[in-house]
């Protein structure tokens, strides 16, 4: 296989209604290049989490997806708040989301829980009041 | 389905612009501008009829049977779908419309809404069984399993197995015409669907539902329209009456089928883009996440089927007009006879995933196509403008890297080659100017350099 392909995309942060598109737009490069359904289901749902936690927590922020020859990366950077208790951020129904954005029906407290669990491997590179950085991988 | 999908929608080259506004609205980018006029993909074209609503100069159109057709059939069963009734002004009485149905040579006239009630019924027993997957989405909407077919691979399992109301109304309509008149033979028969929209037309010439199409003949519901308004006039109080109630009625507007499952857990959706925009998010949502969401019914016209692309009224008139005609009517006259779905009423496979979108079945190629198509589209303008035939830049890229197009079509870059071209030759032009005139006259060069600049 050749070099690994890159997208890189700009999160707005101040939109709502545009957030989860940069996912979209990544499931259609995977079917594009043809991965199988399954795949493309993992990268997807994991990337759309990330993404939704970037707009409602951080302001938005840059997602990185990186297709190589075994494996899909998925880095998402933002400059938001940090993390400051990651384990308990990944306790499923934990969240810190404003009351506004559960409305939106968002904040559950799964965004975390649903990317680990649909990622084969995810590190949490975090600093409170300087941001966070989430890598995923999904190996193929 | 491997063979070749046949299309309802075909383009009057002649009246073709070749103007980007259809270009712009199909939801699959299945629009080219080739050679001045569009060129629809089969492969991608979901048959929605965005292109036929918006063309300026009316140079697509629908494909359908026109009501000649019914000479091909010694008995002719007419399938007037709910919408149909919505279409009229000043109708009290929906007799008026199966009464006129015979009066055009129709034999007999089976309601599509009588079947959809026994949809109705199926789902509500369908939608409480323990191994499906949920939420069901409904099969009514052929652009809609289309579109999921190309592009929701994971989603494909949630479209509900049982057909759509249409082919079960031809189905029940067959069987009466054959029990009531023995002598008749299959191809004696002909079932013949009133369509409001190409996206039904295609679905019926593709032969998507079942082994054996039910149904023979797909007419355009205008046509119909205009010949029961020549009919209709001369009626007196109607013998017919209509059999179906409520339930069967609601079908021709969003959430008249999600209503009718009696649970609250569904999401009702219109209009292609949003029905694309709700895929999209049941796509990348955990089940989990969705709320506990049982039923989707998407429609891709807005409205529902009131706005298909063959309807004549306006989708929210023919919605109040339908409001008005179920007024009376019993909830759900038309129930199935036991609680057992028969095979017949299955689609005849699963919905499978059919990846068009591929770039190559060879996953190296693939690869190396899509880097040349980023790095094609880092050059481009990324203005989606459509002057090159394409309905976005990465669209283009994509063309250019299939070998559909070349880089030269794009105006924007052809136009800064020629801005270049022009000071280049400018330059030129003036320097050669210069060398031979400057030893003889300095003074009858200098206007027009002065000139040119201008």
């Amino acid at each position: 296989m050749n070099e690994p392909i890159r997208f890189h995309f700009d999160v707005d942060g101040e939109n709502f209604s545009s957030a989860g598109e940069a996912s979209v737009t990544v499931k259609k490069r995977l079917r594009q290049l043809g991965y199988p359904p399954d795949v493309i289901r993992k990268v997807s749902v994991a990337m759309y989490e990330g993404e939704i936690n970037m707009v409602i927590h951080a302001h938005g922020g840059e997602a990185d997806i990186e297709v190589g020859k075994s494996e899909i990366v998925i880095i998402l950077r933002d400059k938001g708040p940090g993390i400051a208790n990651v384990d308990l951020a990944m306790q499923e129904g934990y969240s810190t989301a404003r009351d506004n954005i559960r409305a939106l029906g968002f904040g559950a407290g799964m965004g975390l829980p649903n990317m680990k669990k649909y990622t084969d491997s995810m590190h949490i590179d975090t600093e409170v009041g300087v941001g966070t950085t989430i890598t995923m991988k999904v190996l193929l | 389905m491997s063979k070749q999908y046949q299309h309802s929608v075909s383009l009057e080259v002649e009246k073709c612009k070749g103007c980007t506004t259809c270009l712009k609205r199909c939801p699959t980018e299945a629009i080219r501008i080739r050679d001045g006029h569009a060129v629809i993909q089969s492969d991608r074209c979901i048959d929605c009829g965005e292109c036929i609503r918006v063309c300026p100069y009316k140079a697509k159109k629908a494909i359908h049977d026109d009501l000649a057709c019914l000479s091909r059939f010694k008995y002719k069963v007419a399938l007037p779908p709910p919408s149909l009734y919505g279409q009229f002004d000043r109708l009290d009485n929906i007799g008026y419309i199966l009464q006129g149905l015979k009066e055009l040579g129709f034999d007999d006239v089976f309601e599509v809404a009588c079947a959809a009630e026994l949809v109705s019924a199926y789902t509500r027993q369908y939608i409480k069984r323990s191994d499906v997957k949920k939420p069901v989405i409904s099969s009514a909407c052929p652009t809609i399993t289309r579109m999921i077919s190309m592009n929701y691979p994971y989603l494909c399992e949630n479209i509900m197995p049982i057909l759509p109301p249409v082919d079960i109304a031809a189905y029940l309509a067959r069987e009466k015409a054959k029990r009531e008149h023995p002598e008749l033979t299959d191809e004696d028969i002909g079932i013949v669907f009133i369509s409001p929209c190409p996206s039904k037309v295609s679905y019926v010439k593709n032969d998507f539902s079942a082994e054996r199409n039910y149904i023979d003949a797909v007419v355009s519901m205008r046509d119909v329209y205009f010949a029961l308004l020549d009919v209709m006039k001369k009626q007196e109080e109607p013998f017919e009456t209509t059999a179906s109630g409520l339930i069967g009625i609601g079908w021709a507007t969003t959430g008249g089928e999600s209503t009718a499952v009696f649970n609250d857990r569904y999401l009702a959706a219109d209009g292609i883009e949003n029905c694309i925009r709700v895929l999209d998010q049941l796509d990348q949502t955990e089940e989990a996440d969705m709320g506990g969401l049982e039923f989707v019914e998407l429609n891709a016209c807005s409205s529902g089927c009131v706005g298909g692309a063959m309807t004549v009224a306006n989708p929210y008139i023919a919605k109040a007009k339908l409001h008005t005609l179920k007024r009376y009517l019993p909830v759900s006259p038309n129930q199935p006879a036991s609680e057992w779905i028969p095979d017949e009423f299955f689609f005849k496979s699963s919905i499978e995933y059919n990846p068009y979108i591929r770039l190559s079945p060879d996953r190296s190629e693939a690869f190396r196509m899509m880097s040349e198509i980023e790095s094609i589209r880092e050059g481009l303008p990324n203005i989606d403008c459509g002057s090159c035939g394409a309905p976005t830049c990465m669209a283009f890229a994509e063309d250019i890297v299939k070998g559909e197009t070349t880089a030269d079509e794009c105006t924007v870059i052809l136009k800064k080659m020629f801005h270049e071209y022009l000071e280049e030759h400018k330059d030129r032009a003036v320097n050669e100017k210069r060398r031979p005139l400057s030893p003889t006259s300095n003074a009858s060069d200098e206007p027009n350099e002065g000139g040119t600049n201008a």
